[in-house]
């Protein structure tokens, strides 16, 4: 099959990823001009996809007046981030954080209230006050997918993403990719695309050896990230790991946004609390690590003091809602959260924005590096983003896309281009006695987690760089017996890219910074004369993997006197104890 | 190189007395966000082909008539 047996499919928007932070943008796209054409297109089907498909239990950083202010919330991320931030695209969040909140209640959305109407917020960071429960939160997927056919927003389910295509201006183009049930190419031509394709989530393997037991949704593997990269986009500080603590072996969140208000705590193998605050840091993950492999480890989820009915909330929550087959783990186990406290981890590693900071460089606006290119939720740079973050960015695509595309004459493609890519999607199909995708995908993972693991270890990275090239090199000998065997030998190239790019951003910042998530063992200290800036990793004019650096712009907000308070997360004990 | 097949036990199961995908349904076999349920050809009814499971359940609640059973996969049992 050529380019030109392939019908070419024309657009305005085009959104690539339909989770939580794509679907917004393109019904906002609609709402913006519903003479707009948008297309979503998504690699499974939108009603149960992405991070988000059964629901979520709760809003992690909500800015909801009377409770907490842009401003400090803008401040506490700074804070958390160890000053890497871009703070205009923080507040630009905070500012819209709440008008989303209302804009989902009015679509059904249940958030937790008290008696008297208003949020029920809950204290779950170090200093503010964010977290807003939503208990029967397992519905927002069908709410989105009602939002989706009401603004009649054009869905393509079962097709992945392959490669960005751009024109010879620079500017965003489209997309190729492929039908993961037929294999057959799709090209679609746009003036503005949105992606919204997820963390990067399966670098890394988990503890349990299972290549599908990840922390992440498996289908997030970092498509995004690896053709945002190969179309030209500036990603940024992907040393910063998303590094997560988990209930072990499940592999999910314990989790202590939910449990902590009520009363629930991380504890060590005594029972006794070791932070001071639970909100996922790289400075708490740093001190869970340490007592993880202390005397006093392993760490643990504390409930068993809790009254009945308490844990009965916990269970209905956590059983019911985001990744509900947990109570079923406990039940093999025989774990009930009244007689014991259940054992905890630390996640493979990751890119997720949502979680930490790394991810594809979007400012204020949600643009790219790349004019026409947009990125929202867990694969944009923006921190700390979680759930509510990908609506509000999603949003903020959408109304940056519709712009861009209104004003935006006629798209060429470069078929030179699409022609190279076609021959890389079918090759896998042509190779018969080959290396099947799953051996190359555990491969390269079981190698991210040997070498590139913090504590990071200078040598140890440079040689895990080297064995993941080695792997690059075995490509050609990919095959698949079907298309969804092609599928996954599509995945496992963007999975190489993301190795290659966690090692490389991983030694070019030779200090320690963000706790755990980039503690280098032979650079310990961080070191703000030197490394006080965003790092940046893109193709440079050789098509070469390159390195650089991006100033911090000029805080909005100051730190204040709250400037160190993430660096005293370790519960200090009594001198006389 | 040679290729093996090697065996693995998966841990969706379809009650096939319960699965009406002979009979068109596709309800499970749309929402799994990793594509591994199939129609077996034999039976013509839904199975996980492919071992690949995130173990997080669309296919169950979503099933029409109780069929789908998501168990932890063995490893991490």
């Amino acid at each position: 099959m050529n380019i030109n047996d392939i019908p070419v499919i024309d657009t305005d928007v085009l959104v690539i990823g339909g989770g939580t932070a794509g679907p917004m943008a393109a019904v906002t796209v609609k709402e913006q001009d519903p003479n707009l054409k948008v297309m979503l297109l998504e690699k499974a089907n939108v009603k149960r996809s992405g991070a988000i498909s059964m629901g979520m239990d709760g809003l992690n950083n909500a800015v909801v007046p009377g409770h907490a202010t842009p401003e400090q919330y803008v401040k506490e991320i700074t804070i958390a981030n160890d000053g890497i931030v871009h703070q205009p695209a923080l507040m630009a969040y905070a500012t819209r954080s709440f008008p989303m909140i209302e804009k989902l209640d009015s679509w059904g959305v249940h958030f937790q209230k008290d008696e008297t109407g208003d949020y029920d917020m809950k204290k779950v960071h170090h200093l503010g006050t964010y977290v807003l429960p939503m208990p029967e939160g397992h519905n927002v997927k069908k709410i989105l997918y009602r939002r989706l056919r009401r603004n009649r927003v054009d869905v393509e389910n079962r097709y992945t993403a392959t490669r960005l295509l751009k024109d010879k201006d620079g500017n965003i183009a489209g997309m190729i990719g492929v039908n993961t049930r037929t294999a057959e190419p799709i090209i679609i031509r746009a003036k503005a695309v949105i992606m919204a394709t997820g963390a990067a989530g399966r670098i890394g393997l988990p503890t349990s050896g299972y290549l599908f037991g990840t922390y992440e949704n498996p289908a997030n593997c970092g498509d995004g990230h690896a053709m945002a990269y190969h179309v030209g986009a500036d990603l940024a500080n992907l040393e910063c790991f998303q590094v997560n603590p988990l209930l072990k072996d499940y592999n999910g969140p314990a989790c202590a946004y939910v449990t902590g208000p009520l009363g629930g705590f991380t504890a060590n193998a005594y029972g006794e609390r070791f932070i001071e605050c639970d909100y996922w840091s790289g400075q708490m993950m740093l001190e869970f690590f340490k007592e993880l492999d202390s005397g006093t480890g392993p760490v643990f989820l504390k409930l068993d003091h809790l009254a009945e009915e308490t844990i009965q909330e916990i269970e209905t929550v956590l059983h019911t809602n985001e990744r509900p087959t947990r109570g079923r783990f406990h039940e093999g186990r025989e774990v009930d959260y009244r007689k014991r406290m259940v054992e905890m981890h630390i996640s493979e590693i990751g890119f997720c924005s949502g979680h930490s900071a790394s991810g594809v460089w979007t400012d204020e606006t949600g643009a790219t590096t790349v004019p026409g290119l947009y990125g929202a939720g867990d694969m944009a740079s923006v921190p700390h983003n979680y759930m509510l973050g990908a609506f509000v960015y999603g949003q903020i695509c959408g109304e940056s896309a519709a712009e861009f595309a209104k004003s935006r004459g006629d798209v060429e493609l470069d078929e030179a281009f699409i022609s190279t890519e076609l021959e890389r999607i079918q090759a896998p199909m042509k190779v018969k006695d080959g290396i099947p995708p799953e051996q190359m995908e555990y491969k390269v993972r079981r190698l991210v987690n040997d070498y590139l693991q913090p504590p990071k270890v200078t040598k140890k990275m440079e040689i895990g760089l080297e064995r993941i090239l080695a792997v690059r090199e075995d490509v050609s000998k990919l095959c698949a017996r079907d298309p969804h065997e092609l599928l996954r030998a599509m995945e496992v190239q963007s999975i190489i890219d993301c190795a290659e790019m966690a090692a490389r951003a991983s030694l070019y910042r030779t200090e320690s910074r963000w706790g755990l998530y980039h503690y280098r063992v032979d650079c310990p200290d961080q070191n703000d004369a030197d490394w006080f800036c965003h790092t940046r990793l893109y193709k440079d004019q050789n098509g070469q993997m390159a390195s650089g650096t991006r100033p911090v712009d000029d805080y909005i907000v100051p730190l204040g006197e709250e400037k160190d308070a993430y660096n005293k997360l370790r519960v200090q004990k009594a001198a006389n104890e | 190189m040679p290729i093996a097949n090697h065996h693995a036990a998966v841990p969706v199961i379809v009650d096939e007395d319960k699965c009406i995908a002979d009979k068109g349904c596709t309800v499970c076999i749309d929402v799994c966000p990793l594509d591994v349920l199939w129609i077996n050809e034999e039976t013509g009814k839904a199975h996980m082909k492919y071992d690949e499971c995130w173990y997080c359940m669309p296919c169950e609640a979503d099933c029409p008539t109780d069929a789908v059973t998501v168990n932890i996969p063995y490893l991490l049992r």
